[in-house]
């Protein structure tokens, strides 16, 4: 059988991390809500990671690996201080858009 | 077989990452999140980085994801919220057709290195030696040797966000107890 021949290279991984990328900044630019352009930038970190692990393997070289591993940990904690400044941010207004944000002045 | 792993997991990131974009409800979102997080993680597996895959799971699916649905459910915004509404006219299709050029100029500059890469690389299996442990133990040596200063430093990026987010979401009572207090 043909199909079963086709093995996915590195190239399909980095390419389908492209469109994620993609998918993800469009998310951050179009969308209002501050939760949903949060999931947006995991989606682009989600995203390089991928990149990250596909050329780690086709280059055999395990540091790859250890970047995700960093971007992991670095992400968490980003989304642990952005949820709480919004947490913060909605106590004092109840309509959840950024545009209500446009100035730093509680 | 590695095709149809590849064409499913690709299925699920994508179906994910246009569900957390187009859905108009935010536990939608927050869930479809979690489709793509898992897709990744296949991948992973499918790469021979089981570690990650694993971190994967627990850390973005385990934590990340219910920490979002935890503050959806606590700022109580788990309601449709209106898509059609659109206060700058041109900001869609402008976002639309800058993301799309994006893609296409990162496909092309994948396409035009892929023969630079393949020179390159031989495509080994960064962890398959017949040895189970191989990927956890590169992993292991890579972070406590090359990169053990950054490890250290992330473990204080870590209490900087621990405090930083006591010290949002406490309750301001000392604010007025000073402006009480003061002469």
């Amino acid at each position: 059988m043909m199909l079963a021949t086709i093995v996915p290279t590195s190239t399909w991984y980095l390419i389908l991390g492209a469109i994620l990328f993609g998918i993800g900044m469009v998310g951050v630019l179009v969308r209002r809500n501050p939760l949903i352009m949060f999931m947006s930038i995991e989606l682009m970190l989600n995203a390089v990671n991928l990149t990250f692990v596909a050329l780690s393997t086709k280059l055999t070289d395990i540091n790859g690996q250890t970047a995700v591993f960093f971007v992991l940990v670095v992400a968490a904690a980003e989304v642990v201080v952005g949820l709480g400044i919004i947490v913060s941010i909605m106590r004092r207004r109840s309509e959840i858009s950024v545009d209500d944000l446009s100035a730093l002045k509680g | 077989m590695e095709l149809v792993v590849f064409i499913c997991a690709a299925a699920m990131v994508l179906a994910g990452a246009l569900g957390v974009v187009l859905r108009s409800n935010p536990v939608h979102a927050a869930l479809s999140l979690v489709l793509t997080l898992f897709g990744i993680a296949v991948m992973f597996v499918s790469q021979h980085a089981e570690f990650l895959a694993a971190v994967q799971v627990v850390v973005y699916a385990g934590a990340i994801v219910v920490l979002f649905l935890f503050v959806i459910m606590l700022l109580g915004v788990d309601r449709a919220e209106n898509l059609e509404t659109e206060p700058l006219g041109i900001q869609r299709p402008l976002a639309i057709i800058l993301g799309l050029g994006f893609v296409a100029l990162l496909i092309t500059a994948i396409l035009k290195g892929r023969d630079a890469l393949n020179m390159r690389g031989d495509g080994i299996n960064v962890a398959s030696d017949g040895d189970h442990d191989a990927n956890i133990r590169q992993i292991a040596r890579s972070i406590f040797t090359n990169y053990v200063v950054a490890f250290e430093v992330t473990s204080v990026l870590l209490i900087v966000a621990v405090v930083g987010t006591v010290v949002l979401a406490r309750k301001r009572k000392s604010d007025k107890d000073l402006i009480g207090v003061a002469p």
